[in-house]
């Protein structure tokens, strides 16, 4: 009972202090959006952790349309469609950039986006790239392949030629070299499993079982792949073929050298897109900010800050990317709505095969 | 007149179980909003919606899920004897013996138990490689590798939980056994075991419930070829969006939880055991061997990653060097990060602090109320543990789900305030788990004999209760701190991308190609292991000045 009174007195107090500080936020700017005499419409973007925009690019759009950009990441790219879809109810925000084409039919399907048709000057090319069906509400902003790489140091002195197609990793020269992700717990993974489909057809799964009987490694993730199990002369790890993207080698340039490239053979072509939701407080200055990704601005910006490839041609790649990062002439290609019918599917028959 | 007297007592008692009860409303309503409801949306909706009892059985049914539970029981045993053994010896190295560096040791063996999982995991998986260190050991992708690395982290909750314990028991009555004539192991078995078996009990489920829970760990060690609950929901979430198999998973580890915590609660009856903070004596020379030998197996288990860790920090093309530790103070060229990593340093210290003081208030909240054990007492212990037996996936859902709409007239949606929150929940368990049994070990005496002399109600609480609880209390309040700053799983979910903390930094770092990004994260590790260090270091400090007082 003596303690009891003695912290009555307490939880009180601090009921009352937990209280304020829910209330009022350390930033200033928290107060200020939920202030009715403040006149900016706050437009909140739901996205990836990944994304990530220059202070000035972002800077300029908010002079410019009158509008504040808030951004939520809840996760990585391979979870978003998957929380908006779960909460489509109570929308996370007002507009949506990261959704990838290996999941992009679920979230039309499940209707967690509102029709948009962008009339800025890079729309006709991102149509290019639009999923068939959902070009009215998916806005493609840009894309990347996902290839495997190899370390050109050791192809010099392996006595081997550095592999040019699928096919060529299951002789068994090529036993042991090569770390690929789990399509269950990687998006990379996924996107390099449906290329495999899309270049394979119905030998997709026998290629993979050849390639576990000629000791393919499989990891959680695409840094433990690269950063752990690379040869490359930046990593040192032990397997000279893994799974990443087109756009890497760039990266591995010692002395305007490159250490790596890329194998075009078997490439998927993983394309991001933005769009409204559905049920959006604020849906105009959301399809201004579609507007905005498709902008030069934000376009020329996308290869330094998300390591990704801009859908619009009138912006020019970093000099480096032209040298070292070529693109797939032929990636894989599998129909969006086939690829949401029988995900799960491939995933479970993937499992089985090479995880036993 | 005796009926008189019962009635007073009956008013009494039903005054006190109303005060009980407004007190016990702060942590209700925090954990309530914060993690009940949260949580309980998620299995609400996986299970309510469209019910179907049948299949929700058929999840459990499942090889893959009833694999998935024995993988989780065996590793979570594995990885609580792995930490006892190595544990216990280096907690009495640490509780028994005063010498010099031995605050050092204490924090240096802290350390670990708040490192980020994924860097640590690539610390691992690259001695196991095979060209790695400990290549030739075949461990690489196997049980065995997870069960090292849990064991990596846990050892420090044993040395925490129990060295602080042995530290505090009276050297007097296992000496008094030895006088009496019993031998060494007999004193040991007989007097000290079951003086400690309350703290034993207490660490023993805190590690078998984070290693039930540790899932980065598993997944990258096991290279995704190991499944455990945790890595099942993760994928059920993810990959599939099956909340039924997701929330059927969650109540198996609910399950699991309780058990734990009743096995630990009937393993731990405090035994009316004094607490005093003991002069420590120097170890005599032959005591000095089994100082060292008792310390070395943990200090080697914790020196190989660690140094796996520090070398890739300085791995620069062509050599080693301190490149990337500049780095930490520019903003990356590439735009990986939107701030440099000292500034997501700054970010997190902020964010760790506010969250140590919600954990710290709340903590304080409930310890009050289940210092005396009584029914009500074990429920609300048993659900301010729960966040250590849940998945955070789970509970990153949950909040996902819940908060983005107001909630009792606050919005907290994208509010900076949910990431401290996040962590105060993460820390709370633990802060629990080193001061309720402090708490429970106050002689009851002590408090009678103050009031008997006269002292008021607030003065017992002053000079009694808050003096002997002082130096557990600093020390959980620095180990809540040290949490709240490696905490990743929660504090992803609700971490703004533009005002990142190290963990999600380095996860960021992580998600890019180049060298220098991997070499960024590795020396914001590093440095997030030296701040940790720091912050242990100060608390050993804190607590000796504190304890001297008694």
């Amino acid at each position: 009972m003596r303690t009891t009174s003695r912290t009555a007195a307490l939880a009180a107090a601090t009921i009352t202090t937990l209280t304020l500080a829910a209330c009022t936020g350390p930033e200033p700017e928290n107060t200020a959006s939920t202030t009715p005499a403040e006149e900016a419409t706050t437009v909140t973007v739901v996205t990836h952790d990944s994304f990530n925009v220059p202070d000035e690019v972002l800077a300029s759009f908010e002079a410019e349309s009158g509008l504040q950009v808030e951004f939520v990441a809840p996760g990585d790219a391979g979870t978003l469609v998957n929380q908006l879809v779960l909460t489509k109810d109570a929308p996370l925000g007002d507009v949506v950039y990261g959704i990838d084409n290996t999941f992009a039919t679920r979230a039309v399907n499940e209707g967690v986006l509102a029709p948009y048709t962008s009339s800025a000057a890079a729309a006709e090319d991102a149509a290019a790239y639009a999923v068939p069906g959902a070009e009215d509400v998916l806005t493609a902003i840009d894309f990347s392949d996902v290839c495997l790489n190899y370390d050109l140091t050791y192809f010099e002195s392996a006595g081997v030629p550095a592999p040019t197609s699928l096919t060529d990793l299951t002789d068994p020269a090529y036993a042991g070299l090569v770390s690929v992700t789990n399509p269950a717990t990687s998006s990379p993974g996924l996107a390099f499993l449906l290329a495999t489909i899309g270049e394979l057809g119905d030998d997709w799964a026998q290629w993979w079982a050849d390639m576990t009987a000629n000791g393919l490694r499989v990891t959680a993730s695409w840094s433990d792949t690269y950063y752990t199990d690379f040869s490359a002369p930046n990593y040192g790890g032990d397997y000279p073929i893994v799974l990443s993207y087109a756009s890497s080698p760039p990266y591995e340039v010692i002395d305007g050298e490159p250490t790596t490239a890329s194998m075009l053979d078997g490439c998927f072509r993983q394309v991001e897109y933005a769009g409204v939701l559905e049920g959006a407080e604020h849906p105009e200055a959301a399809q201004q900010v579609v507007d905005w990704m498709l902008s030069d601005d934000f376009q020329a910006g996308l290869p330094e800050n998300m390591y990704v490839y801009p859908v619009s041609s009138s912006v020019e790649v970093p000099a480096e990317w032209a040298a070292f990062a070529p693109l797939a002439e032929e990636p894989a290609s599998v129909d969006p709505a086939e690829i949401d019918t029988r995900r799960d599917e491939w995933i479970d028959a993937w499992t089985t095969i090479v995880l036993g | 007149m005796t009926s008189r007297a019962a009635t007073v007592r009956t008013r009494r008692s039903a005054l006190s179980l109303l005060r009980w009860w407004a007190v016990a409303a702060a942590p209700l309503v925090f954990l309530g909003l914060f993690f009940l409801f949260p949580v309980g949306s998620v299995l609400a909706r996986g299970l309510l919606e469209d019910a179907d009892a049948g299949a929700a059985l058929a999840v459990l049914a499942e090889p893959r899920t009833r694999s998935a539970i024995a993988t989780t029981l065996g590793l979570a045993l594995a990885g609580t004897l792995g930490s006892l053994a190595l544990g216990l010896p280096a907690a009495w190295a640490l509780g028994r013996f005063a010498w010099r560096g031995r605050a050092l040791m204490r924090a240096a063996l802290t350390t670990p138990f708040v490192l980020p999982t994924i860097v640590v995991a690539a610390a691992f998986s690259a001695l196991f490689s095979r060209s790695g260190v400990l290549g030739s050991w075949g461990l690489d992708q196997t049980p065995a590798a997870i069960v090292l690395a849990l064991v990596f982290f846990n050892v420090s909750v044993v040395v925490r939980i129990v060295g602080g314990a042995w530290e505090s028991l009276p050297p007097g009555r296992a000496l008094a056994a030895r006088t009496l004539g019993a031998s060494r192991a007999r004193a040991f078995a007989e007097v000290t075991l079951p003086s400690l078996a309350p703290a034993l009990a207490s660490a023993a489920a805190v590690v078998f419930l984070f290693c039930t829970t540790s899932f980065a760990l598993v997944l990258i060690l096991g290279g995704s070829r190991v499944n455990t609950i945790e890595t099942e929901i993760y994928i059920q979430v993810n990959q599939f969006l099956d909340l039924r198999a997701a929330s059927v998973l969650a109540l198996v580890q609910v399950v699991i939880v309780a058990a734990a915590l009743a096995i630990s609660a009937r393993a731990g009856r405090a035994r009316g055991l004094t607490s005093s903070v003991g002069r420590l004596r120097a170890p005599r020379p032959l005591e000095r061997w089994g100082v060292a030998g008792a310390l070395l197996p943990a200090v080697l288990l914790l020196l190989a990653p660690l140094t796996a860790l520090v070398e890739r920090s300085l791995r620069v093309s062509g050599g080693h060097g301190f490149a990337h530790y500049a780095a930490l103070f520019t903003t990356p060229e590439r735009g990986v990060l939107p701030v440099a990593v000292w500034q997501a340093a700054v970010n997190s210290l902020v964010t760790a602090a506010v969250a140590m003081l919600i954990a710290g208030v709340v903590a304080l909240f409930v310890m009050s109320l289940i210092a005396r054990r009584s029914r009500r007492g074990a429920l609300l212990e048993a659900i301010a543990m729960l966040p250590l037996g849940v998945s955070a996936v789970v509970v990153g859902l949950g909040l996902l789900l819940t908060l983005n709409r107001s909630v009792l007239g606050i919005d907290l949606r994208a509010s900076w305030w949910l990431v401290p929150i996040a962590q105060a929940i993460v820390a709370l368990p633990l802060m629990l788990r080193m001061l309720v049994p402090a708490a429970r070990a106050i002689e009851p005496r002590l408090r009678d004999a103050a009031a008997t002399l006269g002292a008021p109600p607030w003065r017992v609480a002053l000079h009694v209760d808050a003096a002997l609880l002082r130096p557990t209390a600093a020390a959980s309040l620095a180990f809540a701190f040290a949490i709240a700053l490696g905490e990743f799983g929660a504090t992803a979910f609700v971490a703004r991308p533009d005002r990142p903390t190290l963990t999600t930094a380095i996860a960021r770092l992580l998600s890019r190609p180049g060298p220098e990004n991997v070499g960024l994260a590795f020396a914001a590790s590093v440095m997030l292991a030296l701040i940790v260090a720091s912050v242990m270091l100060i608390s050993e400090r804190w607590r000796r000045f504190e304890g001297s007082g008694l």
